[in-house]
């Protein structure tokens, strides 16, 4: 049936996009984004955000979202109309680009399923932060399917609890956002 | 009423916050500001009692002083300014806010806070504003230091106009308004890295008029951003229009942006557009949108919408561009700028030769033969296009300004009123708000004092608002309202009729009050007609009272508004008034669930 508005059963390619967002340091600015997300009705699978250069007060934001490619159009110019928005990048179109999270990561268990706590740890390169006679928290740094496979290789020993930081972006070479 | 501003000379010098309100609006050119008083704002009415630059209108309703500030702003070009309490004042002001927002009209809207120390604990009329009006405004302050103030009020006065013009709020704490700072002037005000771009792509606009050269059936599809772009957008279009040869068609927004007495004027598209525009939106082979936004009342079923055409489309805005549709050049940049780019261009590259239109414009002329505005008239009972009609015949040779509130009437006004000039027309478009009439109008006589000011209403929406006949009355405003009395919600009744199966659940106002009375107890006049022999005498009565004014006309009650897009059909799919049979039947499930 046709209606006015868009057809969204229709064949619609569904796009993951990491977006650079570099915006003024300002009280306010990160519930402008977030509101303008919920506001239109867009999605956000990670949000991150810290001041990054303090003496011209500017924060970056790396946001991963999905969406057909017309809405992800969208998302980029609705996100520039904001006042406190400087730029948008999205790291996904301009080329090769690293992203990373970091996860602590809490394992409780005793005997044959310390050791194998351990054992996994060194493989993904993970650091012991905090141990007990019954317990690890890991600290791992790497891409968010790095940390997934690891979360789920501790869930089968004794996964207590997970805190993530979600992902920080940087485009690869020379060139500056 | 304002004397001469101060000398820029004297532009660090140390003053209250309070103070620094008030200089900053002077210094800005404000001589008109919309309010009401509060706790929160009382060092502000303090200091704006102790000045004559400032001239403040004491509105009946925060909603009103938005409304007004946005009248006042749209008939004349400047920044609309408004003045509210906190809590209660501020929350009051949100429908205004989004008003402005959705129809692009640019507010400074200034709200008193609670003091910073208090802030977040709940306090007597403590509202979070910022998180309140952060998705009705373009942008927001609060402002936590007086070091601040002055430059966030002129960086709110740069945001409001500059880009996609909007509203503006900036929450200033009462311990903000009493500490002392030193002011600073306007200049070096604009934002730092807020720098929307005005001046379209060169490359663009060439292969945009590349694409009008080659175009055999054309239309301009034009909105509310050519009259953003000032008075010299519309001369621009309108030299563009002649040069080419091109029709021209408007949405509600833009209307008197081209003028309406002009053969080349095809009248205004969308849900209730005429035949001929909305057809030859949908024949057109190139379409050349200036300023305009797509919006669902304009382009009907999107799948639908002018299948065969390229489409330019030159907006301020770049989210505008490809948002609803997919656009073939897109040039980000002023409507102004644009069209005179695109006007040298066309005069260098085409010689000002118009090329062979005639088959267009003889296909145009066929719709047009259709006389989809044509309505009947009876001797017994007033129509309420008659009205509009015999207003607009009445009112020729007068400087005059019309507002609207929302209903069946407004499109009736926009329609049968005729607009030959920019600024003329003031509406609610995009929120279509009921109540926005009359504030509005008081704020196009504030602007205007000497011109005749019509607000054409319907009996519901006038009650939304009508404690502002009190503020007429207090200024002395002669705004006339004329109320098209139809005794129902009339655009709700349609609906239920066209959707519902004739069931008007609440759309029909038991107890309406008397018009003629409530205009008395306003201290104005109030006029009643529901003979349509006698309609001309009364409207004459009515222009000529140099008082305010309503005028209950008593119309017919279930007349419906045609021609008429119905929701989830497409342009070529209009029901026009000789065709309005069994209409119930013409929307399917799917257009039902639409708005
Ligand atoms: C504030 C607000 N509430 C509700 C509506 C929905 N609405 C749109 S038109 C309308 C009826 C308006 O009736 P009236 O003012 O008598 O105008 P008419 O259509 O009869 O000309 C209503 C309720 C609205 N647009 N605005
Ligand atoms: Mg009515």
């Amino acid at each position: 049936m046709k209606s006015h508005y868009n057809d969204p059963t229709g064949p619609q390619i569904v796009e993951r996009r990491t977006l650079c967002v570099l915006v003024d340091n300002e009280p306010g600015v990160l519930a402008r984004i977030a509101g303008l997300f919920s506001g239109r009705g867009y999605n956000i699978e990670s949000l991150t955000v810290t001041e990054t250069e303090h003496e011209s007060h500017l924060s970056r934001l790396t946001v991963i979202t999905s969406g057909t490619p017309a809405v992800i159009e969208q998302i980029k110019a609705q996100l520039e109309r904001l006042v406190p928005v400087h730029r948008v990048i999205d790291l996904t179109m301009t080329g090769q680009s690293i992203e990373r999270e970091l996860a602590l990561v809490k394992v409780a268990g005793s005997g044959e399923h310390r050791m194998e706590a351990l054992r996994l740890a060194a493989a993904f390169g993970a650091r012991t932060v905090d141990a007990t006679l019954s317990s690890f928290v890991f600290e791992l740094t790497g891409t968010s399917d790095d940390v997934e496979r690891f979360i789920k290789l501790m869930a089968a020993i004794g996964l207590v609890e997970v805190s993530r930081t979600g992902v920080a972006a940087i485009a690869r070479g020379a060139e500056g956002m | 009423m304002p004397e001469t501003k101060p000398t820029e000379t004297t532009m660090s010098e140390t003053m209250t916050g309070a103070e620094m309100v008030i200089r900053a609006l002077t210094d800005q050119g404000v001589d008109t500001l919309f309010g009401y008083p509060g706790g929160a704002v009382l060092p502000i009415y303090d200091a704006m009692y102790q000045q004559n630059f400032v001239h403040h209108v004491l509105v009946r309703h925060e909603q009103g002083a938005v409304h007004a500030a946005e009248g006042y702003s749209r008939s004349s070009g400047k920044v609309g300014c408004v003045l509210v309490t906190s809590g209660p004042g501020a929350t009051n002001a949100v429908t205004g806010l989004t008003d402005a927002l959705l129809d692009s009209i640019p507010i400074v809207c200034i709200t008193g806070q609670v003091p910073t120390h208090l802030i977040g604990s709940d306090a007597f009329q403590e509202c979070d504003t910022v998180g309140i009006t952060r998705s009705c405004t373009k942008h927001n302050y609060l402002v936590k230091k007086i070091e601040d103030l002055p430059r966030v009020l002129h960086e709110a006065f740069y945001v409001a106009t500059h880009g996609r013009p909007g509203p503006v709020v900036v929450d200033i704490p009462k311990d903000i308004q009493f500490a002392s700072g030193i002011y600073k002037g306007p200049e070096n005000s604009a934002h730092k890295s807020y720098q929307p771009r005005v001046d379209g792509d060169m490359a663009k606009i060439a292969a945009a008029v590349e694409l009008m050269r080659s175009a055999k059936r054309p239309v301009f599809y034009t909105g509310g951003g050519v009259i953003n772009a000032g008075p010299k957008a519309s001369a621009a279009l309108k030299e563009l229009a002649r040069l080419t040869g091109f029709p021209v068609t408007s949405t509600l927004m833009g209307l008197g942006a081209y003028p309406a007495n002009d053969p080349q004027w095809l009248g205004m598209l969308g849900m209730h557009g005429t035949y001929e525009a909305n057809m030859a939106m949908h024949g057109c082979d190139v379409m050349i949108n200036i300023g305009a936004r797509f919006d669902d009342r304009i382009t009907g079923r999107l799948d639908g919408f002018s299948p065969n055409s390229a489409k330019i489309h030159v907006d301020i805005d770049p989210s505008s561009i490809n948002k609803n549709v997919h656009i073939d050049i897109g040039i980000v940049g002023d409507a102004g700028h644009v069209l005179e780019a695109m006007l040298k261009l066309w005069k260098d590259k085409a010689k000002g030769a118009k090329p062979g239109l005639d088959a267009w414009w003889k296909q145009i002329d066929q719709w047009r033969a259709r006389k989809s505005l044509s309505f009947k008239t009876s001797p017994n009972v007033i129509k309420p296009q008659q009205v509009v009609q015999r207003l607009y015949a009445l009112t020729r040779g007068r400087d005059t300004y019309i507002t609207t509130e929302v209903g069946q009437h407004q499109m009736w006004a926009a329609q049968h009123f005729h607009f030959d000039e920019p600024n003329r027309w003031m509406t609610s478009g995009g929120l279509g708000t009921m109540g926005y009439g009359l504030p509005a109008a008081i704020g196009v006589q504030m602007a205007h004092p000497n011109a005749l000011v019509v607000d054409i209403a319907g009996e519901a929406s006038i009650l939304m608002n009508m404690q502002e006949m009190s503020t007429a009355a207090q200024y002395r405003l002669p705004v006339k309202v004329c109320i098209l009395n139809n005794g129902y919600m009339g655009m709700v009744r349609q609906w239920q009729e066209l959707l519902h199966g004739g069931r008007y659940s609440e759309s029909y106002t038991a107890a309406l009050p008397d018009f003629v009375k409530l205009a008395e107890a306003y201290h104005g006049k109030g006029i009643r007609c529901d003979d349509p022999d006698k309609l001309d005498a009364a409207l004459l009565e009515m222009i000529e009272h140099p008082g305010p004014v309503i005028l209950d006309c008593i119309v017919s009650a279930e007349e419906n508004c045609f021609p008429m897009i119905p929701s989830g059909k497409a342009h070529n799919e209009m029901i026009l008034p000789d065709t309005a049979e069994d209409i119930g039947s013409v929307i399917d499930a799917k257009g039902k669930m639409l708005v």
